[in-house]
């Protein structure tokens, strides 16, 4: 039973979290705000003076700005596809009985505690390095001219090393909520000989549906902002500058912090939108 | 019931599975076992699995040029600055809305939630801006206090449903025994919270030595952890696969060991408590 003065305490003990949040929120996001509506070139001038949405309509505008949202995209939807279909068929085949289950468990989990900077570089120089990589050596196994894999088939290539990362990340959720199904409906549902496609249309599918709109929201809030992968492979070059990255190089690099900004507001907006969902389902299980 | 299943079945779906968990894993097995190539071995073509003379020489000569142990020292000091101070901070406001919940503790808990949903690159000015004019540029202190900030919601929310999962009736029976609220947190909670403490800063420490956007953007020589350190790599002269195999392995061995700890905490760390 809650007395005023517990009621009291609880607010003094929430106090610091909820004030750390709300500056690392807030004061971050006005500054971002405030830059965005601003022509502001640190090396070049500094503050130029307000420019209204001068930088939201340049930032749209620019040629760079729709093969970034493409690239996006491509990458995003391209990821989340590999990993939930796979992640599913993973899942079902690690729920099966079978010997030496934890082992394996732990071989496909692993590529998540990889960092970010060793997957990409360990898959762009051992693997997909067009002279000594691992994947030219079997290309040339079977007679075939190995592929520049980052610049010839950069998207293809970025897909691949962000699949490898988060391919574990959807079959353990995804194995989670398979294992929290009823067998006996399963066993019922063999008994009555209903085919194996029947069984999973029917009854795993429906009931992974949750787990598997969870996957997607929240690899999509990550993958958004996927950096380290591009930073350390392809730089943004050959078709792979992603909208995080070309507000990167607006930003630092070519240190237009104005245009950057209003890229940013977008950035921020974009993923408002996914959040939303996300928050609604995390919100309902809340009550449950 | 168990389903009964053949031994056939079940040797199928063992070689089945041994297959696709090998090759998953195969990148990483690859990474280690080139770390103790030479490196006209690791460039071997065909290239050699087993059948090459192990040396410890890259590992030797990676700590010998980039002075890797005070990288390493870097990420201990960030992931595990980041994680102690979030937790602390996290422990009291975890407790109080567990315990003592009120009509606006689910919004607290979501709008928490969407602060972590924030993209890092939208306030990457601001922050670098901010770090310049405080001097945190490129020193640990800083960017202990930003990684703490982006795993703190996901601290609140782990240790908040751990601790709803501690039953009230425990408390309320020391509370009638006549436990004072430091005797109640001393000698009740805290051996009762402690699994779930354990668990959440376990998986915040794998994810702030992981994180590789702050990290990168914020550091330059001084502070620069493991993530840094590796990145450097990738404008390379001459041979060097083997010494970035070595470098990697030392970068993930760590990590890969914690981890295999935290495989049910991550389910529930990175749903939200959504997926249990």
């Amino acid at each position: 039973m809650a007395t005023q003065h517990s009621r009291s305490v609880a607010r003094l003990m929430m106090a610091p979290a909820v004030v750390l949040l709300l500056g690392w929120m807030l004061v971050p996001l006005t500054m971002t705000l405030y830059f965005s509506f601003k022509k502001y070139l640190p090396l070049r001038g500094g503050d130029l003076g307000w420019v209204g949405f001068d930088n939201y309509v340049r930032f749209v505008s620019s040629s760079s700005f729709w093969p970034a949202v493409q690239a996006t995209l491509v990458i995003v939807g391209g990821v989340l596809v590999i990993t939930v279909i796979l992640g599913v068929l993973l899942a079902m085949l690690l729920d099966q009985p079978m010997w030496g289950q934890g082992v394996v468990r732990i071989l496909v989990i692993a590529p998540f505690f990889v960092m970010p900077t060793v997957s990409a570089l360990v898959w762009k120089n051992m693997f997909m390095d067009p002279v000594n990589g691992l994947l030219a050596h079997l290309w040339r196994l079977f007679g075939a001219e190995p592929i520049s894999w980052l610049s010839e088939a950069s998207m293809t290539s970025i897909i691949m090393i962000v699949s490898w990362q988060w391919l574990p990340f959807a079959t353990l959720i995804l194995l989670t909520a398979i294992q929290s199904l009823d067998s006996e409906q399963l066993e019922a549902a063999e008994m009555d000989g209903a085919p194996v496609l029947k069984r999973f249309y029917h009854i795993i599918l429906p009931h992974l549906s949750r787990a598997i709109t969870i996957v997607i929201l929240i690899q999509t809030i990550f993958l958004l902002s996927i950096f380290a992968e591009i930073f350390v492979t392809t730089g943004g070059a050959f078709g792979t500058r992603t909208l995080t990255y070309l507000i990167f190089q607006r930003v630092l690099e070519s240190q237009n912090v104005g245009l950057g900004s209003a890229g940013g507001v977008y950035a921020i907006i974009l993923a408002n939108i996914v959040a939303i969902f996300l928050m609604r389902i995390v919100g309902k299980n809340l009550d449950a | 019931m168990a389903r009964a299943v053949t031994t056939r079945r079940k040797s199928l779906n063992t070689a089945l599975a041994w297959a696709v968990g090998l090759l998953i894993f195969f990148p990483i097995l690859w990474t280690i076992l080139t770390s103790f190539k030479t490196e006209a071995q690791a460039i071997a073509s065909p290239p050699l699995f087993l059948n090459f003379n192990w040396t410890l020489e890259n590992y030797a000569i990676v700590q010998e040029r980039s002075d890797y142990m005070r990288f390493l020292w870097n990420s201990v000091i960030i992931a595990g600055g980041s994680t102690i101070l979030g937790v602390i901070i996290a422990v009291p406001a975890a407790w109080a809305m567990a315990f003592v919940p009120s009509k606006r503790t689910k919004d607290i808990l979501l709008w928490m939630l969407s602060t972590k949903m924030l993209p890092a690159v939208g306030v990457l000015y601001p922050i670098y801006l901010l770090f310049i004019r405080l001097g945190l540029l490129d020193t640990r202190g800083g960017l202990v206090v930003v990684l703490m900030l982006i795993n703190l919601p996901i601290i609140v929310w782990m240790l908040y449903t751990y601790f709803r999962e501690i039953p009230g009736e425990i408390l309320e029976a020391a509370r009638m025994d006549g436990a004072t609220l430091k005797e109640e947190i001393l000698y009740v909670l805290t051996p009762m919270a402690i699994p779930g403490i354990a668990s959440t800063v376990l998986l915040n420490f794998i994810l702030a030595w992981n994180e590789a956007f702050w990290t990168l953007n914020l550091t330059a020589v001084d502070a620069a952890p493991l993530t840094a350190f590796i990145a450097s790599y990738s404008s390379p002269e001459g041979l060097f696969f083997a010494k970035l195999s070595a470098a990697s392995t030392m970068a993930i061995a760590p990590i890969l060991i914690l981890g295999w700890f935290s495989q049910k905490q991550l389910v529930r760390g990175l749903t939200f408590g959504a997926v249990k």
